[in-house]
């Protein structure tokens, strides 16, 4: 057999274990990743909503806030995949595990592959889902069939740069805890820095020449010019390159991090 | 000599000058360590002393800083991968995925393995019954008994019929009963023509269960023979007395010059052959002159055996 079909099977044997690892954690993987950006939905359009909706004025082009805020959550949805990913990771590398597959055969990228493989199929699952009750709670998309096959190939590209980040975060935090911790920033804080719930120009100075320029807003715009049938320019292209190059730094980190782990 | 070629084409094992330190702390200092094929070979040691280092240097876990090695005829760092297809590790840490079921954890090495589904599927159930793992088999590690998740971890290590195994201290924490069992396990595997390396704390297991010892102090190895060459240079078991003062330990020491002290200890220990005659000398001997606080009969330990080839106790050696 060739090295490409070793590398292939046990890619697979991997994602087949993390499978397995993800259904046996169903319950919280249901609540980490569906329930609470559907609640962070609810919180912002009911609670939030009426007030933020008032203040977009123009932005939101007559339409209700929540057609606003669903492409936001879904980035919040995606990166909310994070943490899972990095103490997954954490774990293989701080458990026993790591060193049995190291003392075997096995092909050396294997166990991150199917890492994040699984964490992309996560993150996919959960947006639909989020995506769907969405739709029940009134977000009324206007977007055209080629429109959601590039919503897709958004969310789909951004899922798999930050699995790979965080796959490296996962290696290079020394603890499981740290593992969570580390990722914060990424699906907390930089969701926040952007324009996943009001547009950058409406922020701090300081703030907002961040909030303009960092991966998170293009992404988001793009998902929301897409759904909302809005003219989106070069945006979703940018959104691309930036997930090019963090799935470029994840994987090399990763693979650097693997290697020395 | 020729006995010398002969070992050395048969070894499972071969490695000269193996040196390893973490930051300046020198963990491994010249280790030269030979395995004849079909030999358990145990290597016995304090904590720290740097059993692990090995194993996770012979099973190419990490690299050596400097010397060579073979294992299975191949060398250690041109040829890892072919290394790998040959050995199996069970390692000091459970290496057990907690979150699949102990038969799910078989198939998943066989997957790895690359080993074709039915035999996968045959392999495993052959392990679990073997090993009475019925119930692990339908459950995750959470349910499981120490015993049960050690054997396992071995079941998971033997799914590539290796054929030389690295144990790594492989009935620590366990229950006599366990440990019983796990010795017998291991006997089966000598059986089958299998070499291992299995590195223990306790001298009573190296010595049941080993063709040779080799004694690890410090990253460097102290004494090495079969365990009756081992033995033979241990004072063997003794009758141990305790004093309060040491006073007291002097004149006991006077009254009985064949015995050896320990002054930081309080003790004397003296050589016990066989029956009670030796303990009824003693006792005669001592007579009311000495309060003796403490007298205990000893069998042969690591201690002993550290106190016999390097002349200091073997306890702490990791602080
Ligand atoms: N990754 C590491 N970084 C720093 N020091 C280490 C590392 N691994 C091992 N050591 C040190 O190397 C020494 C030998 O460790 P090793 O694990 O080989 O001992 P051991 O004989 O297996 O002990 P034990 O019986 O406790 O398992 C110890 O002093 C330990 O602290
Ligand atoms: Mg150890």
């Amino acid at each position: 057999m060739s090295a490409l079909t070793f590398a292939a099977q046990d890619s697979a044997t991997m994602l087949w274990r993390e499978i397995k690892h993800s259904i046996r954690l169903l319950r919280l993987l249901i609540v980490s990743a569906i329930l609470v950006p559907v609640v962070m939905l609810l919180l912002f359009d009911y609670i939030l909503g009426g007030t933020l909706g008032h203040g977009l004025g123009d932005v939101a082009r007559g339409a209700p806030y929540i057609d606003y805020l669903v492409p936001g959550i879904l980035v919040m949805t995606i990166a909310g995949g994070c943490g899972p990913t990095a103490i997954n990771v954490s774990m293989d590398i701080t458990g026993g595990f790591v060193d049995r597959i190291r003392a075997m055969a096995v092909v050396r990228g294997a166990l991150l592959a199917g890492h994040v493989g699984v964490s992309v199929l996560r993150m996919l699952v959960a947006s639909a889902a989020v995506t769907a009750v969405a739709l029940l709670l009134g977000f009324r998309p206007k977007a055209s069939v080629g429109d959601w096959f590039a919503v897709v190939g958004i969310v789909a590209a951004f899922s798999f740069a930050l699995a790979w980040l965080s796959a490296a975060i996962g290696l290079v935090t020394k603890s499981v805890a740290g593992a969570n911790g580390s990722t914060l920033p990424l699906s907390f804080l930089l969701p926040f820095l952007s324009s996943t719930f009001v547009p950058a120009d409406s922020m701090p100075v300081g703030v907002r020449w961040f909030a303009a320029n960092q991966p998170f807003t293009p992404v988001v715009d793009s998902l929301r010019g897409l759904l909302t049938g809005a003219p989106v320019g070069s945006t979703p292209y940018l959104a691309l390159a930036w997930c090019a190059a963090i799935a470029l730094v994840g994987y090399l980190w990763a693979q650097a991090a693997f290697r020395r782990a | 000599m020729n006995a010398v070629i002969k070992q050395q084409t048969d070894a499972a094992v071969s490695a000269t000058a193996l040196r390893k330190s973490y930051g300046k702390k020198v963990v491994l200092d010249g280790v030269d360590l030979t395995i004849g094929k079909g030999q358990v070979f145990a290597l016995l040691g304090p904590n720290g002393a740097g059993k692990t280092t090995i194993v996770r240097i012979l099973s190419t876990l990490i690299p050596a800083e400097a010397g060579t090695a073979t294992v299975m005829g191949y060398d250690l760092r041109a040829e890892a991968g072919a290394v790998r297809g040959v050995i199996g590790v069970t390692g000091q840490f459970s290496s057990v995925d907690d979150l699949l079921t102990g038969e799910e954890n078989l198939l998943l090495v066989g997957r790895l393995l690359h080993l074709p589904a039915s035999e996968r599927q045959a392999r495993a159930s052959e392990l679990l019954e073997r090993f009475e793992l019925f119930e692990a088999a339908r459950h995750t590690p959470a349910t499981y008994s120490g015993g049960m998740k050690r054997r396992l971890d071995l079941a998971m290590t033997l799914m590539g019929q290796p054929r030389l195994i690295f144990l790594d201290e492989p009935t620590t924490g366990l229950d006599p009963r366990s440990r019983q069992t796990m010795w017998q396990i291991i006997r089966e595997l000598v059986h089958e023509g299998v070499t291992i390396l299995l590195t223990t704390q306790y001298l009573e297991e190296a010595d049941h269960l080993a063709d040779r010892i080799a004694v690890l102090d410090h990253g460097r190895i102290v004494a090495e023979g079969t365990p009756e060459e081992l033995k033979r240079r241990i004072p063997g078991a003794h009758i141990r007395l305790r004093f309060a003062d040491s006073a007291s330990l002097a004149e006991a020491a006077r009254l009985i010059p064949e015995g050896t002290r320990d002054d930081e200890q309080l003790e004397l220990r003296v050589p016990n052959e066989r029956g009670i005659r030796p303990l009824r000398d003693v006792v005669a001997r001592i007579g009311d002159h000495v309060a003796v606080e403490d007298l205990s009969i000893h069998t042969p330990d690591l201690d002993d055996v550290f106190f016999a080839v390097t002349g200091s106790a073997s306890k702490d050696k990791s602080q």
